[in-house]
């Protein structure tokens, strides 16, 4: 890097003062990543150390500022509520990572066959990922309606047919999605898993980079595409899958907007995840110390599974290329 | 690898004789990956489906059920719901189109900027406050989400757009990792054939490389802006007066309100997706190139 002939430089700009080469390549280092160095003080590690220090008093940020001591980081372990919702983002994120991940690794690998018109499956696939947000739960949320919404309009009929066929006593009738304790969160997954379009454009991308002569090699010795598939497509997107997989985790664990609006965590606290109920705690109640130290609770648990992910990476990801 | 090529070696089998199945496997296979490609985008692409077909139908057919598919008539009357009805619906599209144009520009000039310098200058920690970056790259949202409120309070900026701006003109860890990596493969011999002409490092930033890395700052503009629109977290903790409000939280305002009128609600949430739509089609060839040069890995 910047191997640049001294001389040439000395004799382009006379210098003005008695700073070397290096030392004004230095300064403009850091001049140049001035912006993120404030940024980082101001909107990244101050804010962290004081909300590490918020969970350390009973305060509504106005008035009210008591020093509790460990009281919050203690409660978390033990109020029931706070274990719902961490039990609740827990459940969402280990099934929603793995087949989120397979979903979009599925799709980019066949989209990459050589299948016409690639460009426009990638789009349809994709979109959905472009409009995530309020729009699209106040949209799941239809679609979820047990009685009129289209997917049981959809399903009960099938259902109905199905119990004919088999003459069943009871008659199946499908489930009350976002309604029903249990299926409250298996909604909110479907939905998320609609937009597992980010991911799978990551995934092309990756399987782009891998050499077209392997596979032409391997047809040759006479592996077949599941051979091919195997032993050469996974391998070499171990990587990628590696990135997608912390990103996924990453973003599960913060699961907010999509319960917020199709749910507000119910029914019966069923969807209750780890931001929302800080968010509860600390913007609708204003107990902001605890949500400080339920927000750091989620944050270690994001951390442990991050690095998990990251360490264990050596035994199955293949850098060499 | 190594496993790789001995699994490979280890196959050996005879092309001749496989040759003959070949042709009828492949077939299959291919009428098979066609059929999965077209049901799994059909799948893909019904919520949309039913969120355009719900928008524009005569509102008399919406309740019917079961329901139907097809519209009996085209209608735009539909649309003019979120707009005559008691909210400004304008004005938070106005917010949200501030708000996310903002962020975007801020981004794209703070975080080329320092992946400029963390890319081609020297300087003391550089790789360890890189790895700084990287790290708090991963950082989740939350965890700032208290004492930043606390701060933008103190400053007086709630109910402004300024909290969900601000913080982006200090370059983003993400976007200065999408940008250096670019900056890394422009050629260090263009540098200094500039520096032999005289130019300074701002010179060498904005004349050589802003110019060759117009596609990666595309695709940064392009993901903060769709963030930015379908942020929700954020402007609900910052924004409290409904004429402040951009489009995502308007949204869930208008649902609580419009619960029966589900043509209106769909009508209004179209209205509120098409900008990312509209965006993502203009720029989707360059974005689609971008995301596969800066070769996003692991």
């Amino acid at each position: 890097m910047a191997t640049l002939n001294p001389a040439a430089d000395a004799g382009a700009r006379a210098p003005r003062r008695k700073w070397t080469p290096e030392k004004r390549e230095a300064l403009f280092g850091f001049f140049f990543i001035s912006p993120w160095i404030i940024g980082f003080l101001v909107f990244t590690l101050g804010p962290m150390i004081t909300s590490l220090v918020f969970g350390f008093y009973r305060t509504d940020l106005l008035q009210i500022w008591e020093a509790v001591g460990f009281k919050w980081f203690q409660a978390v372990f033990t109020d029931v509520l706070v274990r719902k919702a961490m039990f609740n983002t827990a459940y969402y994120a280990f099934i929603m990572v793995p087949l989120s991940t397979t979903l979009a690794l599925l799709i980019a690998v066949l989209l990459n066959q050589n299948v016409k018109g690639q460009s426009f499956w990638r789009t349809v696939y994709y979109l959905p990922s472009v409009v995530a947000g309020a729009a699209v739960a106040i949209l799941f949320k239809w679609l979820y309606q047990p009685d009129i919404g289209l997917l049981n309009s959809i399903l009960n009929p099938i259902l109905f047919r199905i119990s004919n066929f088999l003459s069943l006593e009871t008659q199946l009738v499908a489930p009350r999605w976002v309604f029903s304790q249990e299926w409250a969160m298996p909604s909110v997954i479907i939905m998320a898993l609609w937009g597992a379009g980010g991911a799978m454009l990551i995934f092309l991308a990756g399987l782009r980079g891998i050499p077209t002569a392997l596979y032409e090699a391997a047809k040759i010795d006479g592996a077949g595409p599941v051979r091919q598939f195997f032993s050469i497509t996974i391998p070499l997107l171990t990587p990628t899958i590696l990135f997608n997989v912390v990103l996924n985790i990453i973003a599960s664990w913060q699961v907010f907007t999509q319960v917020l609006i199709m749910t507000q965590g119910g029914p019966n606290n069923a969807t209750l995840t780890m931001v929302l109920h800080l968010y509860n705690t600390g913007f609708s109640q204003f107990r902001f110390g605890y949500a400080s130290a339920q927000a750091w609770a989620l944050f270690l648990a994001i951390l442990v599974f991050v690095l998990f992910a990251i360490r264990t990476s050596s035994s199955w990801v293949q850098y060499e290329r | 690898m190594a496993e790789n090529t001995a699994a490979i070696t280890e196959s050996v089998s005879l092309p001749l004789q496989r040759q003959r199945h070949y042709n009828v496997g492949v077939i299959l296979w291919r009428v098979l990956l066609y059929m999965v490609v077209l049901w799994g985008a059909v799948i893909f692409a019904i919520p949309f489906y039913w969120m355009i077909r719900t928008a524009v139908m005569p509102p008399y057919q919406v309740n019917l059920f079961p329901p139907e598919w097809i519209p009996d008539s085209i209608n735009f009357v539909n649309f003019r719901a979120p707009f005559v009805g008691p909210f400004p619906f304008a004005r938070w599209f106005g917010n949200s189109a501030i708000v996310s144009v903002l962020s975007s520009a801020g981004v794209v000039l703070s975080a080329s900027f320092v992946g400029f310098g963390f890319a081609r200058l020297r300087f003391p920690f550089r790789n360890v406050l890189f790895i700084v970056v990287l790290s708090t790259m991963m950082l989740p949202e939350h965890i700032k989400l208290i004492p930043t409120y606390l701060l933008f309070v103190k400053l007086g900026w709630i109910n402004t757009v300024l909290p969900l701006i601000i913080p982006n003109w200090f370059a983003p860890p993400f976007h200065v990792f999408l940008m250096r990596q670019f900056f890394m493969t422009i050629p260090q011999e263009m540098d200094d054939a500039a520096k032999i002409d005289g130019c300074g490092w701002l010179g060498i930033y904005g004349r050589i490389h802003i110019p060759l890395s117009l596609p990666v700052m595309g695709v940064s503009a392009i993901y903060q802006f769709t963030f930015t629109w379908n942020d929700f977290l954020h402007p609900l903790v910052y924004l409290q007066q409904v004429d402040k409000y951009t489009v995502a939280l308007g949204l869930r305002l208008f649902e609580g309100f419009m619960r029966s009128n589900i043509q209106d609600m769909m009508a209004s949430a179209l209205i509120a997706v098409m900008p990312t739509i509209v965006i993502f089609f203009i720029a989707q060839r360059y974005f689609i190139q971008g995301i596969v040069m800066t070769g996003v890995k692991g």
